[in-house]
């Protein structure tokens, strides 16, 4: 069976017998280099698709349909378009930071993939505090953020970014207590152990209410950190034209597009790996017929499965619920989710000191 | 990989980021016009300028927000032992979460909370 790790393993050989040494090295940098862009082209091309097709399901129509069979090729020619668009700066700007916003945004995007597992022992870097590393870096984007806010010299940018940077850093508490709630079961930060601890089940039905109750708070706040339905007053359209990204035309409107989408794939893939057990199959108790065959299935398979199984409930949301205003955005985390959260911290200690998750 | 991921992940980043926009500029031909580099505001004449004085509200949150990120940095390495240490841990948490949430509910009662 070709498993990801096979094909690593093979190249890493490959190039150790034929290049050797220090030079292999280098040429495994910039194979992982090419990875890593390809990869980020293909999700933010991917996701847009989706993203199109799942809402054009929810209103029952058809969606993208001319561009390529069933419309495959739509953002490679709404890339193209945006290619082709001049990237303009407006006259007050201050260029320097309208102009590193975008860079900011996509090395904060790029750097949150390298402790992520994407299938067995297939990782970019195998750090031991890699759930600390993802808060951490996740975080980074929030300067970006009002970077591109501030410089755009645009009211609606300032206000678009405003919003959002008091809205990430207020859910991201919540998300961060989420995250202890699981880190408290598992006893680990990094990102293989807290995978190789849901062997024998995922933690969503290992860890009882409190666990499913940080995976919902998890999914709430992730989907405010994102920006996105219902929470996406940074960029309210009726209200704030575009949010912070107003002012933005071609090429670097699409790396804040890219990095959006690139941000919605990561907190899933989070969530995937905290909760539902990254590349784990679904194994049920001691039924060694049915383990076996859930076995057979690659884990690359069961990671992007998952991811995007979260994707979509994601995409789900965003037609499902209404706006809220900033008010009421702000007291839904600082007067019930945060206490909640905390509380559920709490109770996932018992839990875990009594050993009753097994 | 070790630590040098990082900066082949910023280095691929930078790549990308600025591959783009260089591409993009190949294609296109940009015109000069006064009113092009006018900040977007729905059509009209631009008025005043958007660097000034904004709702105190966001600072406040800021504040609170810093008051239990702090706490979130002290509970990483306490969730990773406390199932080793078991109920002693649990408790000194629970007062630790207490004494954090007077400053909250001093924060509440001073209307920092308040959206207006």
């Amino acid at each position: 069976m070709i498993s990801l790790e096979a094909i690593k393993n093979a190249v890493q050989s490959w190039l150790q017998l034929h290049i050797g040494g220090t030079l292999a090295l280098v040429a495994e940098s910039i194979l992982l280099g090419i990875l890593v862009i390809t990869l980020f082209a293909v999700l933010g091309l991917l996701l847009v698709f989706m993203e199109r097709k799942v809402s054009a399901v929810m209103q029952i129509r058809l969606g993208p349909n001319r561009v390529g069979p069933k419309g495959w090729l739509q953002t490679s020619a709404d890339t193209l378009k945006l290619m082709l668009k001049e990237g303009l700066t407006p006259d007050g700007a201050d260029r320097f930071l309208f102009n590193l916003a975008p860079f900011m945004i996509m090395i904060a995007a790029m750097l949150i993939m390298a402790p992520i597992a994407f299938a067995k022992n297939f990782q970019i870097w195998d750090i031991n505090i890699g759930v600390l590393y993802i808060s951490s870096v996740a975080s980074i984007s929030v300067i970006a953020i009002l970077m591109a806010g501030w410089s755009s010299n645009n009211k609606y940018s300032l206000l678009g970014a405003m919003r959002s940077g008091a809205q990430i850093i207020s859910y991201e508490l919540s998300a961060g207590v989420a995250v202890i709630t699981m880190i408290i079961l598992t006893g680990s930060l990094s990102v293989n152990d807290i995978i190789a601890s849901q062997e024998n089940g995922w933690w969503i039905f290992k860890g009882h209410i409190p666990a499913i109750i940080a995976f919902i708070i998890f999914m709430i706040a992730v989907t405010a950190e994102t920006n996105r339905a219902p929470f996406d007053l940074a960029e309210a359209e009726s209200e704030l034209t575009a949010g912070f990204h107003t002012e933005y035309s071609g090429m670097k409107f699409a790396l804040f597009f890219l990095a959006e989408y690139i941000n919605i794939f990561i907190v899933c893939a989070v969530a995937a790996i905290l909760f539902l057990g990254g590349w784990m199959p679904l194994h049920i108790g001691n039924w060694q017929a049915f383990n076996h065959v859930m076995d057979y299935i690659p884990s690359s398979i069961w990671f992007f499965g998952k991811t995007f199984l979260l994707i979509g409930l994601i995409m789900w949301f965003r037609w499902t619920f209404p706006r809220l205003r900033i008010d009421q955005l702000l007291n839904l985390e600082w007067k019930y989710l945060l206490p909640i959260s905390l509380l559920n911290m709490l109770l996932m200690t018992i839990v875990a000191i009594l050993k009753w998750y097994l | 990989m070790g630590t040098i991921a990082l900066l082949i992940l910023t280095i691929a980043a930078i790549i990308f980021s600025a591959g783009g926009i260089l591409v993009s500029r190949l294609f296109t031909k940009g015109s000069i016009n006064t009113q092009k580099g006018q900040p977007y505001e729905c059509g009209i004449p631009t008025t005043g300028t958007p660097w000034s004085q904004f709702h105190v509200g966001y600072y406040l949150y800021a504040i609170v927000f810093l008051l239990f990120d702090v706490e979130l940095v002290f509970m990483y390495p306490w969730a990773v032992v406390v199932q080793k240490i078991g109920f002693p841990a649990l408790i000194e948490m629970i007062f630790f979460i207490m004494i954090l949430f007077i400053g909250f509910l001093y924060a509440h009662k001073k209307g920092a909370l308040k959206w207006m």
